[in-house]
């Protein structure tokens, strides 16, 4: 009678975490920045068509790094939460807060229960409105949250994207200013991305009811200077 | 919703970009008329708030969306300051006739959909495509229009593909027609419709299509118990919403007593041969 091999628990974890890093690594990463019109979010992403970067609800972005499909899966299902909560309760009822947490539910239960963790990692923020305090969720592939203030960093090369922002990032930056920033701080050697290479969205401070928009083409190419 | 857990499907079982379709498999209680239709034999009741008069036109830049703001309940006013034009999402509105109460459902829903359409597709639904998705809604409602629950809404907006306004109507079934220039609709229709088609040709201005759909409304109002009429007295006036390239806006309350104030002076004063 042959044993089942051993394998402990710790082991199995360990191995999945390496797994799932191991796949984020490899791909680009973004930047959330809190500026003075709101939150904005810069990522390096060539393509055209195929986004990073999401509308969630009103005052509510989503962003990922990683695996298209499963972040893709994993958007759209907050999007039918956070429509289903807004149309059955109140538009005001829905937060950046639930969602995070439901976020870290469904990745906490695939990173242990399932034969491969999801290799994504997402944030979910909220821009305040009438001077309350934005709001910024990493929301890593086990499941871990981290309510984070000032920028966010996410994707593979997050350390070394987390320092250079911790030197340059300055609180109540303005809009150019942190575009540039992100620009910056995305490229490689000191060489900051073109328009071209980026995808910029603004949850905007200033807009009435939805806050999500993207900034593009001649806007873009203005606010980069 | 019981539960925090986000929403995922089964392959085949995915509900897609419709939001009505997804609510109708995690929540069917929350559809438009979902109380109505369980109670069998149930049958309106005759004291139900209505939606009286609406009405939309096209102009030489896009629509405009009018409709007094009177809900009447048998004899009784129910509401004098009912809004029963809405905007549908940034560049396309609805207004409401019949039964006030699943009308606003009606809407809420056709809002969320447009934009739940919006954010998992990636773009907006082209205009024809929204007038599309009223209709099915007014068909899931049929059920309950048998009842006396009757819905019957306009939509309009703008079409960016083809540079100008449209104009939809619908009938209970789910019907859905397009109008070539204007349509009216609830129980003084047919008096705003005639001030209308003889006040109406090409190519008009938005002030001068927010006079015409004023004057039509106030027509409507002179013959019709159910419509009510411009109260300077309590400084109700219709809601008037112009829709073109520059959104979905609707003129603020000061606005429309400016350019209705005017037009009290005209015909709508009538009297009697002393």
């Amino acid at each position: 009678m042959s044993m089942p091999f051993y394998v402990s628990p710790e082991q199995v974890l360990k191995d999945r975490a390496d797994y799932a890093r191991k796949g984020i690594a490899q791909g680009r990463s973004l930047v959330a920045l809190e500026c003075e019109r709101g939150v904005l979010i810069v990522a390096d992403n060539p393509s055209r068509t195929l986004s990073k970067i999401y509308e969630i609800y009103d005052r509510i972005a989503f962003a990922a790094v990683g695996m298209y499909n499963e972040f893709q899966m994993l958007r759209v299902a907050g999007v039918r939460h956070a429509d289903l909560k807004g149309y059955s309760y109140s538009r005001e009822d829905v937060s950046a807060r639930e969602l995070a947490n439901a976020y870290a539910q469904t990745l906490g239960q695939v990173f242990t229960h399932e034969l491969k963790p999801y290799e994504v990692e997402l944030l979910v923020a909220e821009v305040g409105v009438n001077g309350a305090p934005n709001e910024m969720y990493h929301i890593l592939y086990n499941g871990v949250v981290v309510d984070e203030q000032r920028f966010s960093v996410l994707g593979g090369q997050a350390e070394q994207i987390n320092e250079k922002l911790k030197e340059s990032y300055t609180d109540g930056i303005d809009l150019a200013a942190a575009v540039r920033l992100g620009a910056r701080v995305l490229g490689s050697d000191g060489e900051a991305l073109d328009a071209e290479q980026l995808e910029v969205a603004l949850l905007d401070n200033t807009r009435e009811r939805r806050a999500f928009r993207k900034i593009k083409n001649a806007e873009l190419r203005e606010l980069l200077g | 919703m019981a539960d925090n857990r986000l929403p995922f499907f089964a392959p085949g079982l995915d509900p897609g970009p419709s939001f009505a379709d997804f609510l109708r498999h995690v929540a069917p209680h929350h559809l438009p008329g979902g109380g109505l239709t369980g109670a069998a034999g149930a049958v309106a009741p005759a004291d139900m708030p209505h939606g009286t008069t609406v009405l939309a036109i096209r102009y030489a830049d896009g629509v405009v969306m009018a409709g007094d703001r009177r809900a009447t309940a048998g004899m009784m006013i129910a509401s004098r300051r009912i809004e029963k034009v809405m905007p549908a999402d940034d560049f396309s509105g609805v207004a409401i006739a019949g039964a006030a109460g699943p009308a606003v459902e009606m809407v809420k829903l056709f809002q969320t959909q447009l934009e739940h359409y919006e954010k998992v597709q990636g773009d907006a639904l082209s205009l024809e495509g929204k007038a599309n998705q009223l209709a099915q809604l007014l068909r899931a409602n049929l059920q309950a229009a048998m009842m006396g629950f009757v819905v019957v809404p306009l939509f309009a907006g703008y079409d960016h593909a083809r540079a100008r306004g449209r104009v939809f109507s619908y009938d209970v079934t789910g019907g859905r027609y397009e109008e070539m220039d204007f349509q009216t609709q609830g129980s003084g229709s047919i008096h705003a419709r005639n001030w209308i088609k003889a006040g109406w040709r090409e190519g008009m201005s938005a002030d001068e299509v927010v006079e015409l759909a004023l004057r039509s409304l106030f027509a409507a109002a002179d013959e019709d118990a159910a419509t009510g009429g411009p109260d300077p007295v309590r400084n109700i006036w219709p809601v008037v919403a112009l829709i073109d390239t520059d959104r979905y806006r609707r003129l603020s309350d000061d606005d429309v007593a400016a350019r209705g104030t005017p037009l009290l002076s005209g015909p709508e004063r009538g009297g009697y041969a002393r």
